[in-house]
């Protein structure tokens, strides 16, 4: 069948994690694995991290409808394209980076205890615990969640806005009438993708979970291993994530109706409600409040930088080794996950067009979209359980963390090349037939002009994800291979809050750079 | 609300609108009778649509006055038009069954009265659409999807209608027979209609009608129907429909 040993090479290093991280947990699973899941401590977390990405994914979409609603009914107001482009700053921006953001925020000594301390000297808030994770997931979705509502307000048709404008509803009737019927359809998908999102959270929950109860089962799982290396647990710990993960996705996907998040977001033509003095009053305010959320955390990560020690830390030797190493992971995770993404999508297309195979084709894009869910920590607990049987884990680690984050690029890849693939092949496939066009020179000649933005931005994206990271680093991480995300860690860890603030902006400057020069480098003329 | 012109004036006047779309600039004027029929014809991306648009109040003019049943348009929303259409597709919300859709012309948050509800049920039935009420727009074929479409603007009581293609993807057959049921409501009711129409043929069955080409940007050239199509001396209107 053609098309299908491109699809098998494209898939092959995701099944290879797989495959030898299952082995590695086998291996690691002792007799007693079965009493192991009677632990009482193991379903307490578990309970736990289900509750709060509960209400992470419900308060992340909850505050999204009405910030997606009141962009949509302002369709030009100066500033709005770079407001919505902004919002792709919290998904760039390393997970630890914002986390010491909103720590400076809310934190024991941040901006807004500051403030209540003005106020009322004994109250106080406390930010570490179920308080913390939420803000942290919320501050990290909500742009996600609105991106993706925004989507489905771009998918409304022209002739419902005018309907409804000739028809005199007024805000609350297009609410019911055009948008709710949008906002049913999609949101319960966005809601299951923040769930699943925050309930593998690892940096986020590590950081500020503050207690050994307060824990997802990718935090346990890096306890375990890490500090109690106790293998028996490690493994039940994994298997129970895999396990849960395999479900949750399976009903994930049944629920979700698929967001074209392809198509650009240019909201059609102009909107005839929401003309009176107040309801522009609200949409102000909604944005302006939702935007203000966003750049607390942001500034505070760029002041507190400004004012550290910066020649101190970025002169020092370990820096520099660790900037180093980030600057390489990033970059190859990047490159290698689009290799991964470009072969999948384009076998898939190959078996869906010559041989209407249509069937496997979508198996193997679901496979490649499906490995977002991948529990970074648990697959990663099964490579070093069995890799320190053949070699020395810490050599061998960096190699091993580009070859993970590689592999959770590729769904990024997949959902972001598939539809234009889809498009490109579908409008020239019988030009390219009849002209002959095969392989490398139909490749190069029709393919690539039209997947090289998404591609880019792809590229941008997972180099940028992939150099911020705090994962699977945090197993393997050693003093030879310090990564900048994990030294930042270590700084917090050891209350170095000043060195840390530096090393923050550090990182969040070198995550955007790399995200802005690879988009613009690779995907070509500025985009629209 | 449906109010009747000025005796003597026209019901639809479109004088001197001007509207820049990328490169284009249109230019239109014009003057539709009340009561009469006026089909608009023209290679696409003349500026049909948009004439229909700026009538409906759903794009602005840059200069020019509009001037609907003799009230000036300028400022007015497209609620508060003597107007009403009807567009190709999405003329109906999916989620909300056939009578809903009809309702929503009587009021917007669908609060209706026992007249109201029994207005929809015989408007309906004035369309050989009786026994769908509680069916979805998916559930319907396309040409009953317009037949409803068409009974929410009937009930909306508005003595303007505006067609944009709404027949086009519907079978040659189909096609006429529309475009007569339409031509028979406008003489029942007195309406003023303006059809934009890609498929000339659509045209030949009416009579006491008038057709408009609209090329560039512009009114071109206008005659009374069927004639027009057949007699017609300007080069670009013969090239268009293809006469030699």
């Amino acid at each position: 069948m053609p098309g299908l040993s491109l699809l098998i090479v494209g898939l092959a290093p995701l099944a290879i994690l797989i495959v030898s991280s299952f082995a590695g947990l086998l291996m690691a699973a002792s007799d007693s694995a079965g009493r192991g899941l009677g632990d009482p401590y193991i379903w307490r977390i578990t309970g736990f991290a289900a509750w709060q990405a509960f209400w992470s994914a419900v308060l992340s979409v909850g505050l999204a409808i009405p910030v997606a609603r009141a962009l949509a009914r302002r369709p030009a107001f100066p500033g709005r394209t770079a407001l919505i482009r902004a919002l792709g700053v919290p998904m760039v921006i390393p997970t630890i980076v914002g986390v010491l953001g909103i720590v400076a925020v809310f934190g024991r000594s941040g901006w807004i205890n500051d403030a209540i301390q003005l106020a009322s000297p004994d109250s106080r808030l406390d930010i570490y615990g179920l308080t913390g994770i939420l803000l942290a997931h919320i501050f990290f979705n909500l742009p996600l969640a609105i991106r993706m509502l925004l989507h489905g307000w771009a998918g409304i048709p022209t002739e419902s806005w005018r309907l409804a404008g000739q028809l005199g509803m007024d805000g609350g009737q297009v609410f019911r009438t055009v948008e709710w019927p949008m906002i049913r359809r999609i949101a319960p998908g966005i809601c299951g993708l923040v769930f699943l999102l925050c309930f593998t959270s690892f940096a986020v929950v590590l950081a500020l979970g503050g207690g050994p109860s307060r824990a997802t089962i990718e935090v346990a799982i890096y306890q375990a291993l890490r500090l109690d290396f106790d293998l028996t647990r490690v493994a039940v710990l994994a298997g129970l994530q895999l396990a849960i993960l395999a479900v949750a996705v399976g009903a994930w996907s049944a629920l979700s109706r698929p967001v074209d998040v392809a198509t650009p977001l240019r909201l059609a033509g102009e909107r005839y409600d929401g003309t009176s003095r107040g309801a522009r009053l609200a949409d102000r305010a909604v944005i302006a409040g939702a935007f203000l959320g966003m750049a607390l955390p942001l500034s505070a990560i760029v002041i507190n930088g400004l004012q550290g020690p910066i020649v101190e830390v970025l002169a020092s030797r370990s820096f520099y080794e660790a900037a180093l190493r980030s600057l390489v992971i990033g970059p190859a995770a990047g490159g290698l996950s689009l290799l991964m993404a470009l072969t999948i999508v384009l076998g898939a297309r190959r078996i869906r067009q010559c041989a209407g195979h249509g069937r496997i084709a979508g198996l193997g894009e679901w496979l490649g979209a499906a490995a977002l869910m991948m529990p970074p920590l648990a697959i990663g607990a099964g490579l070093f359980v069995l890799l320190r049987t053949v070699t020395d884990v810490f050599a061998v680690g960096l190699p091993v963390v580009v070859l993970v984050n590689a592999a959770f690029g590729v769904p990024f890849g997949v959902r972001l090349l598939a539809p234009a693939a889809d498009r490109a092949g579908e409008t020239y496939r019988n030009l390219v037939d009849s002209l002959g066009m095969r392989g490398w020179d139909r490749f190069r000649l029709v393919d690539w002009p039209i997947l090289r933005r998404p591609a880019a931005l792809a590229l941008a994206l997972v180099s940028a994800l992939s150099l911020g990271d705090l994962g699977v680093i945090a197993l393997f991480g050693s003093d030879t291979t310090r990564t900048l995300p994990l030294m930042l860690y270590e700084t917090m860890g050891a209350y170095r809050m000043d060195r840390a603030a530096v090393i923050a902006l550090a990182l969040a400057a070198m995550a955007l750079g790399l995200f802005f020069v690879m988009e613009r480098l690779v995907g070509g003329r500025a985009r629209g | 609300m449906a109010e009747a012109a000025v005796d003597g004036a026209p019901m639809i006047r479109v004088r001197d609108v001007a509207f820049d779309y990328d490169d284009m600039h249109m230019r239109f004027d014009l003057a539709v009778a009340s009561g009469s029929l006026l089909a608009l014809i023209g290679p696409s991306g003349a500026g049909k649509s948009t004439l229909l648009n700026l009538v409906a109040g759903f794009e602005r003019p840059s200069g020019g006055r509009i001037v609907l049943a003799g009230q000036d348009m300028a400022g007015v929303p497209p609620a508060q038009r003597p107007v009403t259409s009807l567009f190709q597709e999405h003329n109906l919300f999916a989620h909300l069954t056939v009578v809903q859709n009809v309702g929503l012309g009587r009021h917007p948050g669908l609060r209706l009265t026992r007249s109201d509800r029994r207005e929809v049920a015989e408007t309906l039935a004035t369309l050989g659409l009786d026994g769908l009420d509680s069916r979805l727009p998916g559930q319907l074929s396309g040409g009953e999807r317009q037949r409803v479409a068409l009974a929410r603007a009937l009930i909306r009581q508005r003595p303007i209608l505006l067609l944009d293609e709404p027949f086009a993807a519907l079978g040659p057959a189909q096609r006429r027979e529309m475009v007569a049921l339409v031509d028979g409501l406008r003489r029942d009711r007195g309406l003023t209609v303006l059809l934009v129409s890609h498929q000339v043929d659509e045209l030949r069955g009416l009579r006491d009608a008038e057709a408009a080409f609209v090329d560039a940007g512009r009114v071109a050239a206008r005659g009374d129907l069927p004639g027009f199509l057949d007699g017609e001396s300007l080069p670009a209107l013969r090239r268009y429909l293809g006469t030699p």
